[in-house]
């Protein structure tokens, strides 16, 4: 009895939470499109979510196509298929594993840093100070952030996909003699803007819902130190949770839209 | 009381109730802060003071009740009306909150950031920072960031913060808790003369009776969410009533 009582109180505010993050990002709608724009905001959280994730993602997606090649190349030379290397490899990095990838990495270094930055400004009394002297917090904290991380993330992405190609042509030219050349021109003969736009669109929920989630978080976040903690590790669960469904749902879509 | 009987109050709280759950935090609180007063309310930890003050900013809704700052219902102001009416308030936090993002000049111009109408032709931003942080003593860390500070500097940092719009009102939330004795005495003796110089009207919430006995003209002792008496520092002080006492019992 005890039990499914706790089971259903905790589903109960489950979706509580459900409803609440609606209403947050039903706000954020409300605030992106009113007079004044923080456009030097912006510009300042597009280079700290964008510019300082650049080794992170580049590590991660020179990594992924070295490994993802690697891992490949003995199933495919089974079937002396190893010319389709470069086509599997574009479409799957380009299709699904370079933005999924990473966005969870993204998810994991921006998603908890929003978590942990707005949730120590609340637990600090900054957030109500913001609002004491007749500023906007919601605008100024997190509307900024949601908009940075949703154009960030698609150009953090595309450039991941580029530099995980690169590492999987370095392995390519390595084992197999293929030139740079050669290997590209596979690339994107393989690949179609049916691949490359669905990716780019959901791309732009990747980075959406990652802000949202953070700012979310964080700006609710109560507590006191141990609430920043539970924010921030929060937001990445819920995240990393909210990227597959949103995955999930752009696959479905995407095979709607570019049936072939 | 009789003192404040020609005086035009500035800030009123009429029968104020909050709760939270099951708890009442407030119960028909009232209180009425005067033109050019310094207004103590002593409590208990967790006797409603903080939330008293946070209600009266809008930072959180009353149950019931009226709260009329400059002749004008705060509870049912729009929020455009009640951002501009919130730049005649200074409010000094507890913990300072600083916005340790920004260094001590940017903390003190963001207030100005929608408020540019605040700034006379002849002033300009640079000015009246530098101004507010001569007030404080402390010109020489305008380029610092609040963790370079000590708690002491931090909270008169806030203080030039909180003024920097000359706010007719001054709300100070335990302004010398955390603080070494000395320190809490340059504080108390900044706050006054601060409302020597611009001619504020105070509201401190406080449980430091050294505080209260310098700085107030009136106090209020709030007890169980109920303003349980008030009068004068001498008035309370001399009390025979044992609640009354126990706050000025060291």
């Amino acid at each position: 009895m005890a039990k499914s009582t706790t089971i259903l109180s905790r589903s109960q505010s489950f979706f509580v939470e459900i409803g609440d993050m609606t209403l947050f990002a039903g706000h954020f709608f409300k605030e992106v499109f009113s007079l004044p724009f923080e456009f030097k905001e912006l510009l300042r959280q597009c280079y700290n979510i964008g510019n300082r994730s650049l080794l992170l993602v580049g590590v991660t997606g020179f990594i992924l196509g070295l490994v993802f090649t690697l891992q490949s190349r003995p199933t495919l030379m089974e079937f002396g298929a190893e010319s389709w290397m470069p086509s599997m490899v574009g479409i799957s990095i380009v299709r699904e594993i370079g933005p999924v990838i990473i966005a969870l990495i993204c998810a994991g270094r921006i998603g908890s840093g929003i978590g942990a930055e707005l949730g120590s400004m609340r637990v600090t009394e900054q957030i109500d100070a913001m609002e004491v002297s007749g500023n906007n917090p919601f605008k100024y904290l997190v509307v900024t952030r949601i908009m940075a991380t949703t154009l960030m993330l698609p150009l953090l992405i595309i450039m991941g996909d580029v530099i995980a190609l690169f590492g999987s042509a370095i392995i390519e030219n390595l084992k197999s003699n293929v030139s740079y050349v050669l290997y590209f021109n596979q690339v994107f003969d393989a690949l179609n803007f049916s691949d490359i736009i669905p990716a780019t669109v959901k791309s732009v929920f990747f980075g959406f819902a990652i802000g949202l989630v953070g700012c979310y978080k964080g700006y609710n976040c109560s507590k006191g130190t141990v609430g920043v903690g539970e924010a921030s590790n929060s937001a990445v669960v819920y995240t990393s949770m909210l990227l597959f469904i949103i995955d999930f749902i752009a696959v479905f879509a995407s095979d709607i839209f570019f049936e072939v | 009381m009789d003192s404040t009987k020609n005086l035009k109050p500035v800030l009123a709280l009429k029968n104020l109730h909050k709760s939270f759950g099951d708890n009442h935090v407030l119960k028909d609180f009232n209180l009425k802060l005067f033109e050019g007063e310094n207004l103590v309310v002593m409590g208990k930890s967790g006797s409603g003071k903080s939330v008293m003050i946070k209600c009266l900013v809008g930072l959180i809704q009353p149950d019931s009740g009226s709260i009329t700052i400059k002749n004008q219902d705060i509870i049912t102001m729009g929020h455009k009306e009640l951002d501009l009416l919130r730049t005649e308030i200074g409010f000094l936090f507890q913990g300072s909150a600083l916005y340790d993002s920004m260094t001590v000049r940017e903390n003190l111009e963001f207030p100005f950031r929608r408020q540019k109408h605040k700034i006379a032709d002849f002033e300009s931003t640079e000015t009246l920072v530098k101004e507010a942080l001569e007030n404080v003593g402390l010109s020489q860390t305008i380029d610092l960031m609040p963790a370079e500070l000590s708690g002491g500097m931090q909270r008169r940092v806030a203080l030039a913060r909180a003024l920097i719009l000359k706010p007719k009102i001054i709300i100070y939330d335990e302004p010398t808790t955390g603080l070494d004795p000395i320190t809490a005495k340059e504080i108390i003796e900044l706050m006054r003369n601060i409302q020597k110089k611009y001619h504020t009207s105070s509201l401190i919430i406080t449980h430091d009776v050294d505080c209260a006995r310098v700085i107030s003209n009136r106090m209020i002792l709030l007890v169980d969410g109920t303003n349980y008496t008030e009068g004068s520092f001498e008035e309370l002080s001399n009390s025979n009533d044992p609640k009354v006492q126990a706050f000025f019992k060291n």
